[in-house]
């Protein structure tokens, strides 16, 4: 229990996908312009990165591993991924009107976000078990979320500023907003180890 | 100009958009998670950009010349299909002959499959126009992403590592900018790149809203 903790707040804090890793970053930069957007783009994100990894995590090791099908796991990755987002904008189209309203919009986005490869990815080059990859994506997913809510924060207290230099606005600011958040989330390396 | 003769004016135009001013990263914001991640070390730069144009080619081909049977409504599952098997190649051939590099870049060889480029170019070029064509885009897609990212890795390698593809460039002296290797360095850098190439092709700023 304690070793699950571990990798969520070291998947969050020390090891944040979007500030360490790097990934995620064509959503972090169209859709870190507002508190709101960004937070509906978080919460579908987590949703759907637990989901798709857990299932990941089956399909490897129940079907390919015994299969020797090793070798295409990209492609059943990315087509299971693409299958499940598609299957959630179903259910919640015919079963969660309200839900599609808020978060409906977000999903076909994430089919291409990386980071939601990239949690199943990690998951297998780590050899995670099934319960520590569910508490890794939650982690990662969460981290990723935390990290668009505060450039989004960022992004619009500088509109009340606005003299930022022409080309630097848009994806040019948000890269040195990000770089600043990614320097004082190095404050937080050394504090946990996930392997 | 004999390059220009060559291809052809069309040829030549497109060649011309995707590596300046139509430039993949700076002007469309496309594949910056790797532009980010595997720009700490020139070496990875250049495993990147290669691999990233041999799937970019491949995928021009495949699609381009498969499009008149590709379905309208399963299209995008078919060029997901499609790269993730070149992805594939790529990934078996790093592991085979390169495998430090392959060992360091860890899971983004197999994110070439969400790099943006490939399916934005696969959706808005490739399914519309002739094999040609789409080769000349794909080169020429390949090279603005691989010479950006190699830009970006000298600076960072220099003067993060004091290195310059493995081999001491620096004097003895050199206080390495540890900061430019690690995650902020990347943001800052290529916060820097779009200012200056923004600046210089003249891009709108997106409207605020």
């Amino acid at each position: 229990m304690r070793g699950l903790l571990t990798i969520v707040i070291a998947a969050i804090l020390t090891h944040n996908i979007a500030l360490t890793y790097l990934l995620g970053m064509c959503p972090f930069i169209s859709m870190s312009q507002r508190i709101k957007t960004a937070w509906g783009m978080g919460v579908a994100v987590i949703f759907v990165v637990v989901l798709t990894a857990a299932i990941n995590w089956l399909v490897y090791h129940l079907v390919l591993v015994p299969a020797h099908g090793e070798l295409i796991h990209f492609i059943v990755f990315i087509l299971v991924i693409a299958g499940t987002v598609q299957l959630l904008e179903m259910v919640m189209e015919r079963f969660f009107p309200v839900l599609q309203a808020h978060f409906g919009i977000f999903l076909p986005l994430i089919t291409v976000n990386c980071i939601v490869l990239a949690a199943s990815l990690f998951m297998i080059l780590r050899a995670y078990s099934f319960a520590k990859t569910l508490a890794f994506a939650l982690g990662t997913a969460a981290g990723w979320t935390l990290a668009i809510v505060i450039v989004a924060a960022i992004n619009e207290k500088l509109r009340l500023v606005g003299d930022v230099p022409k080309g630097l606005r848009g994806p040019g600011i948000v890269m040195i907003a990000a770089g600043i958040i990614a320097l004082a989330f190095l404050g937080f390396g050394g504090m946990l180890r996930i392997q | 100009m004999n390059l220009r003769r060559l291809l052809g004016k069309e040829r030549y135009k497109t060649l011309l958009k995707g590596v300046w001013t139509e430039h993949p990263i700076s002007s469309m914001c496309l594949g910056i998670c790797s532009a980010l991640a595997v720009s700490n070390k020139v070496e990875n730069a250049i495993a990147m950009g290669a691999g990233v144009t041999f799937v970019l080619i491949a995928t021009a081909v495949m699609v381009s010349s498969l499009r008149k049977m590709i379905p309208a409504r399963g299209r995008m599952i078919t060029y997901m299909v499609t790269i993730a098997s070149f992805v594939i190649v790529v990934d078996k051939f790093l592991k085979a002959y390169f495998p430090v590099i392959s060992e360091t870049m860890g899971p983004y060889v197999g994110l070439i499959i969400t790099n943006c480029i490939l399916m934005g170019r696969a959706e808005a070029f490739y399914a519309r126009n002739p094999l040609g064509l789409s080769l000349v885009d794909a080169v020429a897609n390949g090279i603005a992403y691989s010479y950006t990212l190699t830009g970006i890795a000298v600076v960072r390698e220099v003067l993060g590592f004091g290195t310059l593809l493995g081999m001491r460039v620096m004097p003895a002296g050199w206080e390495n900018w540890v900061v430019l290797s690690l995650a902020p360095g990347a943001f800052f850098l290529l916060g820097l790149f779009l200012w200056i190439t923004r600046t210089l092709a003249g891009v709108e700023p997106p409207r605020e809203g």
